[in-house]
């Protein structure tokens, strides 16, 4: 959650970060000392609105004294500790976990990934050509947004969405186990048969571009998609009085999707349908 | 919560089933979609709800067992049904359904034979097994044959475990059987179970025919090659005392224990089992009197005891014999736990696949309540404790303590990121106890003869007696209790050590292999460790060479596979790509698998590094050790 500087100060916790003094508020997080240190740890199942789920292992870091490798984004910086964060063990599980990933799911459309490949060498095609791969075809069963569960990487961001950290629609869950577990609703049913209320907050936090607009999802089928060309234009949304900022992402003097700050104190990246979708009447020309 | 169900119905079967757990509907808001007609002007203006019937959730699992007890599957209408009684979301309770491995959400025979494809059953002849009931039962047989994992009853091998599903079976215990006659019109048949082992097609077929009328299972003793031999304590009373008499018990030695934890108090005991050096039994060897003052200690009320009977480790069949040999033990040894710590509710988590266990434990946790000594005045000292079985269904990661904890609670059974300790924060958040069935037993003996009796037994570091599951190729397979130190040649040489052994498996699957000339390690926490190799959870599974080491390891790859929860990437991913490369290798040797044993290191090490829990941890254990100590595929 988007923190708001109220309250009293928080104690400072000394620690040590690559062999260098570091000093954070208690309660933070490795992760955050990193970032405040100016580090760059690779995170994908990590979110700034949500608590950590630890699912991904892509921030492990070595603490010293512990027997396995910790993950920064949700283990808290402890007095006394000692954080080396490009150890090679670290950088051998970070590497291997780009090269499961990428070998199962396509990461096409997530923001880094092809950079960290890069950075950590990782080559995702030595396990084969055989190597056993998610294997989904895009879910298109309403005008709204897709569920292209080919580049779901099970990161939980948007169940704890759906769930009781933002919505409480609670529409989705993990279902299935191991390599087959996926995101689905009740009996895997099309989502016009379910809970959802469409607010569109998984998509706002999904990391990989699994769950997209669908007109993300069609323009880049059609190969008419460039960020590149985007404006950004934050307003105030019109519906209700509640006033939630919208982003609004425009190409070619068209809304192609909407998302809203995540450190809006109204928000908090979360949105209805109707700021999330309820757009197409300023684009109505006729 | 504004929850949305589907316009799927239950049937009378599936609603009935629910209602057995969960008492009748308490107002028309909870029936089946649609009964409108059932709705009074009453209903209109209150439901029940909120906060009161979400903490209902822990019956998830329950509610889940229950319908696919009566009907073999949970259709969507029995599924939103259940959810609408316990306002759960059905999108998590779907999730929920779809995480064991003995539960379906499709259309599937009311029977299911389980049978056990793993290590030690496979060397027995478990594909034999499948292909001769394969053969026998095909489609339209209304039979579904299912491979399971490790069934827990690898003394006996080859396993085949018959469920089917049906109307409650009558019997002491249990409800009474419907006098309704059912939609059917025939006669409707009730739910039952049938152990057979060793199986052959035969066998298993016809129980899985009429699991009713099956052959008993023998005693829980032929388990046990020492049974009734001086010298034994832990399985002392094993094959002496009838498991289903609490009288039996007494006159054994039952409940002496209790008294003294009561002469004690609390902090004595704890006190006692601590000097005792008593260490857990499940693998993790943790300190069980460090996580008893822990617990005891902590502010935050009601404190829990949680037995951890979900004994799914490849290879161990322990508790299962203690729990058929000797069911009030461990009902005595967790009063004794949930007094020391200060819980007034105790939940025993069975592994699914024990029936036997789960009906003789039912009959020991009600005859102890009918003569006072669980319930609300134990023994009459003024202390309130009592259990409750929660029954997993197939999940090996529900064994993991924080795993456990969520599978209780009616969540998916995925490990929870630790810090926070369950002695802290457990089950439902609080400050929880969690001990295997084997440590929990220990604790008897501790307060009986003393702690420094009781240290006196085995090595320094590790105290007591200790319990080992030895199976496949030895002449007298079952377990066997020894002091810590006993070398692994001296249980091999009570066992019957064969000419042609290749190896020993130690832990079982998360376990490791040790050479046939390595018999002089000392079967100690310390010494296996000293040597390389884990002691886990007693697992010595004798390997002769009559079986290509490379099938063992595919199978137990395959293990791992089945079993991770998904969580993280690491396992979720890594125990694929583990399997695939075990099996591009199984025929190759030297030069042609050096490129994917160069792999499997790296992806072993990622698993042991960066998972979540023991179990992806730990996946790489078994086959390292047979490439390293066995030099398989040299």
């Amino acid at each position: 959650m988007t923190a708001i500087p109220l309250g009293v100060p928080r104690r400072l916790v000394e620690f040590t970060l690559d062999g260098r003094e570091a000093r954070v508020p208690e309660g933070s997080t490795i992760l955050d000392a990193c970032r405040a240190a100016g580090k760059d740890i690779p995170t994908l199942c990590q979110g700034d609105t949500l608590a950590p789920k630890n699912a991904c292992r892509v921030c492990v870091v070595e603490v010293e004294g512990a027997r396995t490798l910790a993950p920064a984004c949700s283990r808290k910086a402890e007095a006394g500790m000692e954080v080396r964060t490009d150890t090679e063990r670290a950088r051998h599980s970070r590497k291997v976990v780009l090269e499961l990933l990428a070998s199962s799911v396509n990461l096409s459309t997530t923001p880094r990934a092809a950079e960290w490949i890069k950075e950590y060498e990782a080559k995702p095609d030595r396990f084969g050509p055989n190597a056993a791969r998610v294997d989904e075809e895009p879910r298109v069963d309403n005008d709204l947004y897709v569920r292209d569960y080919d580049k779901c990487i099970l990161c939980y961001k948007c169940v704890d969405a759906c769930g009781d950290q933002w919505q409480n629609t609670f529409a989705i869950s993990v279902v299935g186990r191991g390599f087959d577990a996926r995101i689905a609703v009740e009996h895997d049913a099309p989502l016009t048969d379910s809970a959802c209320v469409y607010c569109g907050n998984c998509v706002e936090v999904c990391p990989t571009g699994a769950l997209s607009f669908k007109s993300e999802f069609d323009m880049r089928a059609a190969g008419t998609w460039n960020e590149a060309e985007q404006t950004e234009t934050t307003t105030v949304c019109a519906y209700c009085g509640v006033g939630c900022n919208l982003t609004l992402h425009v190409q070619d003097n068209e809304i192609v999707k909407v998302t809203s700050p995540h450190d809006n104190p109204v928000t908090h990246g979360n949105l209805c349908i109707k700021g999330r979708f309820g757009y197409q009447h300023v684009q109505n020309r006729d | 919560m504004d929850l949305h169900f589907g316009d799927s119905k239950p049937t009378d079967e599936e609603r009935e089933a629910v209602d057995a757990l969960l008492g009748p509907p308490g107002s028309a808001w909870e029936t089946a979609f649609g009964d409108s007609t059932v709705r009074s002007d009453a209903d209109l203006r209150w439901a029940r709800g909120g906060r009161a019937a979400r903490e209902r959730r822990d019956l998830l699992l329950p509610g889940l067992h229950a319908v696919n007890d009566r009907v073999g599957w949970i259709s969507e209408g029995a599924l939103d049904y259940l959810c609408r009684r316990l306002t759960v979301p059905p999108a998590e309770a779907y999730g929920v359904a779809t995480f064991y491995s003995m539960f379906s959400v499709k259309p599937r025979p009311a029977t299911v034979l389980h049978v056990c494809t793993d290590v030690a059953c496979a060397a027995k002849g478990a594909a034999e097994l499948c292909a001769g009931v394969e053969g026998r039962l095909g489609l339209g047989s209304g039979v579904s044959v299912e491979r399971s994992p490790c069934l827990g009853l690898c003394e006996r091998a080859p396993a085949a475990l018959v469920v089917r599903a049906g109307s409650p079976a009558a019997g002491p215990g249990g409800p009474p059987p419907d006098p309704r006659p059912s939609n059917a019109g025939g006669a409707e048949k009730s739910h039952s179970t049938a152990v057979v082992a060793p199986a052959t097609p035969e066998a298993a077929v016809l129980a899985a025919s009429a699991p009713e009328a099956a052959e008993p299972e023998p005693p829980a003793s032929l388990a046990v090659p020492q049974a009734g031999q001086p010298g034994l304590t832990l399985l002392r009373r094993i094959g002496v005392v009838d498991p289903a008499s609490l009288d039996d018990y007494r006159s054994h030695g039952g409940y002496t224990a209790l008294r003294r934890a009561f002469e004690l108090g609390p902090a004595g005991v704890i006190r006692e089992v601590t000097d005792a050096g008593l260490v857990g039994r499940g693998g993790a060897a943790f300190p069980t009197g460090v996580k008893w003052k822990a617990t005891a200690s902590q502010p935050d009320h009601p404190h829990y005891l949680v037995c951890n009977a979900d004994e799914s480790e490849p290879g161990t069949f322990k508790d299962r014999v203690l729990m058929e040999g000797d069911p009030y033990s461990l009902i005595e040894a967790m009063t004794i736990a949930g007094y020391a710590v200060g819980a007034h509710k105790g939940y025993l988590y069975l592994r699914g696949e024990y029936p036997r266990a789960l009906r003789l434990l039912d009959n020991a946790i009600e005859q102890a309540r009918a003569r006072g000594l669980l319930g609300d005045d134990v023994l009459g000292q003024g202390y309130a404790f009592d259990i409750e079985i929660r029954r997993g269904a197939g999940a090996y990661i529900c064994g993991e303590e924080t795993a456990l904890f969520n599978s209780i609670e009616g969540y998916r059974g995925e490990p929870r990121s630790k810090p926070p300790f369950p002695v802290e924060k457990g089950l439902f958040g609080k400050p929880t106890a969690e001990n295997n069935v084997e440590t929990l037993v220990n604790v008897l003996p501790i307060l009986t003869m003393g702690a420094e009796a009781y240290a006196a037994i085995g090595t320094e570091k590790s105290t007591g007696p200790k319990l080992f599951c030895v199976s496949e190729s030895v002449e007298r397979p079952g377990i066997y209790e020894l002091p810590f130190g006993a070398t692994l040649g001296e249980l091999l040489g009570l066992a019957g050590k064969p000419g042609n052994l290749r190896a020993v498996l130690l832990g079982g699957a998360a376990g490791g292999f040790v050479r046939a000339d390595e018999m002089d390690i000392p079967l100690t926490f310390e010494g296996t460790r000293a040597a390389g190799t884990t002691l886990g959870s007693g697992v010595v599974l004798a390997i002769d060479d009559t079986v290509p080491l490379p099938r063992i390891l595919l199978r137990i790859a395959e293990f791992f596979r089945d079993e991770s929860c998904g969580q993280c990437v690491p396992c979720r991913v890594g125990t694929v790509r583990q399997e695939e490369a075990l099996h591009r290798i199984a025929e190759r040797t030297g030069a042609a698998a050096a490129g994917d044993i160069a792999l499997l290191r790296e992806v072993g090490r990622a698993m042991r590094d960066a998972s979540i829990c023991g179990l992806g941890q730990t996946a790489w254990n078994a086959v390292e050790s047979a490439i390293d100590r066995l030099g398989a595929y040299e």
